[in-house]
């Protein structure tokens, strides 16, 4: 029982994280922001992103808050995702990242 | 006015100035897209700068969602004016309308990508108001 719950908890709740550099012309703005939470928002898995390799996190899922991290162009996006889709959540923001948001 | 059905949460836009609130819902189409339910209203009945009740309750009917709708108001009266309208939409739906306490194109924009996601009314009102948390 105890086992099982541990096995479970790991599967979803150890973050996994990646980088990518900010392409788009003006990094994460306005536009891209609403993008990347839209991308967010169609995953279950908790996603943050953050300047640093250790934070501070940021709730990709608030675009609020992602405009206020104001990540210029060039600058290295950290993601970090825990839950049940992660891996195809992770997937989809770096690949909107990669394309520049649709912009670069 | 503009509105594309969908179960998602409606926004509103009301300003003292059409312009402002045409361009806001613009930026809010552009930026968003148009899975969510959007109106506007802005002006006097004269076309001079001012708020009207009955511009407003048509801007809810038109962005009328199952799911409800966020109004986001500019100053003074647009706020005074949306709550009086907001009396005024049917019993059985005023529950689901809510004026943000939010700035008017911010407001309108992080509320409409909340709603394109498929979020509560109250998690679109709880996302506009963190501008002003």
């Amino acid at each position: 029982m105890h086992d099982a719950n541990a096995s479970r908890a790991s599967k979803t709740l150890v973050p996994r994280t990646a980088s990518a550099v900010l392409v788009n012309p003006v990094g994460l703005h306005a536009r891209p922001s609403v993008k990347l939470t839209q991308c967010a928002k169609n995953f279950a898995a908790k996603i943050e992103i953050a300047l640093a390799p250790d934070g501070p996190w940021t709730d990709a899922k608030s675009p609020v808050k992602v405009m206020r991290v104001k990540a210029p162009q060039g600058a290295m996006l950290y993601f970090r995702v825990a839950g049940s889709d992660g891996d195809a959540a992770l997937a989809a923001v770096l690949a909107l990242v990669h394309d520049g948001f649709g912009e670069a | 006015m503009s509105n594309s059905s969908s179960g998602n949460v409606g926004i509103v836009i009301v300003s003292h100035s059409a312009k402002i609130a045409e361009g806001a819902a613009d930026m809010v189409r552009q930026m968003v897209g148009n899975a969510v339910p959007l109106a506007w209203t802005g002006g006097d009945p004269e076309g001079g700068l001012g708020t009207n009740v009955a511009g407003i309750l048509e801007a809810i009917e038109i962005a009328w969602s199952p799911a409800g709708v966020a109004i986001l108001v500019d100053l003074g009266g647009a706020e005074t004016n949306s709550e009086m309208a907001v009396e005024m939409v049917p019993e059985d739906r005023r529950a689901r309308v809510v004026v943000c306490n939010a700035p008017v194109v911010e407001g309108a924009v992080i509320a409409a990508t909340e709603s394109s996601g498929g979020s509560s009314l109250t998690a679109v009102q709880r996302s506009a108001e963190e501008f002003y948390a």
